[in-house]
């Protein structure tokens, strides 16, 4: 009997050397790739927000001047992070994240430049997971159809037809897919509204602020 | 327990222990990233890499860990290796991390690593354990590219597209203009289709060559 006490130890100690040497592996990785991360992380924001937002158009870093947003009832997602683009003091344009909850297999995220008439200047999906073939037109890779959001605001076209045509509305949808565009057409549509409700009090905040905002449209995003 | 030949180990792992073709393990990933020849060819190389890099870090402990600890202990060193690539492939190609970036993780959960560290690399020593694993990762990265280049020829006409922006490697994009596409080949179902005709073609040759299908 008295072995057995000392048998599980033995087997613990060997755990624990195995799992320090996992720990000292792991921690000598993240040292030596911790800043390139970083780097390609910062690189890759820049590089979508500049796909969105023409540098041409601002002269501040719109990825330092930002704020926190929480408004799930327009955005779609329970935090967003949203860019102000100034050009000297006078504000340009914000960008948005955004989500369309209700894709066809999942939420589709989207990155959305509004400039200072409510109109949009550019709209890019980041992240989805819509069907190879049917529903991933939505990305600009694949077919131009994100692009036909370019110079649109509220009421061009009028409320009514911030739809897919299918349902009366303006934008296309794709042969065998309409849930897709009809998701990332009523997202960008909220993004929209938000803006044109709340735009000034997000411009006015300081850069690191968190808003709130428990309000939602007539037509909130579908509960994920 | 006498130890197999380099050469029986490669054509163990490449042809008669395939781990997609005849262990059928690790159909996960292999079904799933196999959409075009890019996916599967970074996916194949990582496996490759935590195979070969696990078996001969299974095989320098296997004397220094016991029984009853042993699989905790493989998983633990199979974790840590798999991190340790995930992170190397998101600071030197990010963008081959963002497109495999679920996936990475996921070799982890490859039951051929698991099972070559406690099938092999605990039996042997590291230099065979790591040939092992390299060859066994081999045979899976071939199964896991040829399925990726079927499915992207058929549903895009196209053969590794993208090569230029994830590996860098812009010399090996080939395409057909104006291919309609078949959609079928992309979605899971093109996957197990070409998979099964795969093996189909295995046991076809195993029967002409040996007389027996096994």
């Amino acid at each position: 009997m008295s072995g057995a006490p000392r048998e599980a130890l033995r087997a613990a100690a060997q755990l624990a050397l195995a799992g320090l040497a996992a720990a000292v592996l792991l921690a000598g990785t993240w040292a030596l790739t911790r800043e390139r991360i970083a780097e390609g992380e910062r690189r890759a924001q820049r590089e979508a927000l500049q796909i969105v937002l023409p540098a041409a158009l601002h002269d501040n870093d719109p990825i330092a001047d930002a704020v926190t947003v929480r408004a799930p009832g327009w955005l779609g997602q329970p935090e967003s992070i949203v860019r102000r683009a100034r050009r000297g003091d006078a504000p340009v344009a914000l960008v948005l994240d955004a989500t369309a909850p209700d894709g066809y297999s999942g939420p589709i995220r989207l990155l959305i430049a509004v400039d200072q008439g409510g109109r949009v200047l550019g709209v890019r999906v980041t992240a989805h997971a819509e069907t190879p073939g049917l529903g991933d037109d939505i990305e600009a890779g694949r077919s131009d159809w994100i692009t036909r959001f370019t110079g649109r605001a509220l009421g061009d076209p009028d409320a009514a037809r911030w739809r897919v045509q299918r349902e009366g509305g303006e934008f296309a949808q794709f042969a065998g897919a309409t849930v897709t565009p009809r998701a990332v057409v009523a997202a960008v549509r909220r993004a929209l509204q938000f803006v044109a409700e709340h735009g000034d009090a997000v411009r006015a905040a300081d850069a690191g602020a968190t808003l709130s905002f428990d309000d939602a449209p007539a037509d909130p995003p579908p509960a994920r | 327990m006498s130890s197999p030949t380099p050469r029986a180990i490669l054509e163990y792992g490449l042809s008669s222990g395939n781990v997609g073709l005849v262990q059928m393990l690790g159909l996960c990933p292999l079904l799933a990233v196999s959409n075009n020849a890019v996916n599967a060819l970074g996916l194949g190389l990582a496996t490759v890499l935590a195979l070969t890099a696990t078996n001969a870090v299974v095989a320098g402990i296997r004397r220094a860990t016991r029984r009853d600890v042993r699989i905790p202990a493989f998983i633990l060193v199979i974790a840590a290796v798999v991190t340790a690539i995930e992170l190397s492939m998101r600071a030197f190609l990010p963008a081959l991390h963002a497109v495999l970036g679920l996936f990475i993780p996921l070799i982890v959960t490859n039951c051929a690593l698991m099972g070559r560290a406690e099938a092999f690399a605990s039996r042997h020593d590291p230099a065979r354990a790591a040939l092992d694993g390299f060859a066994t990762g081999l045979g899976f990265l071939w199964v896991l590219l040829a399925i990726g280049a079927v499915r992207e020829a058929l549903g895009e006409g196209s053969l590794f597209a993208g090569a230029g922006a994830l590996l860098g490697l812009p010399g090996l994009e080939v395409s057909v203009a104006g291919y309609p596409g078949f959609v079928l080949a992309l979605l899971p179902i093109g996957a197990f289709g070409v998979l099964a005709c795969l093996v189909a073609l295995r046991q076809a040759w195993r029967l002409r060559t040996t007389g027996s299908a096994a």
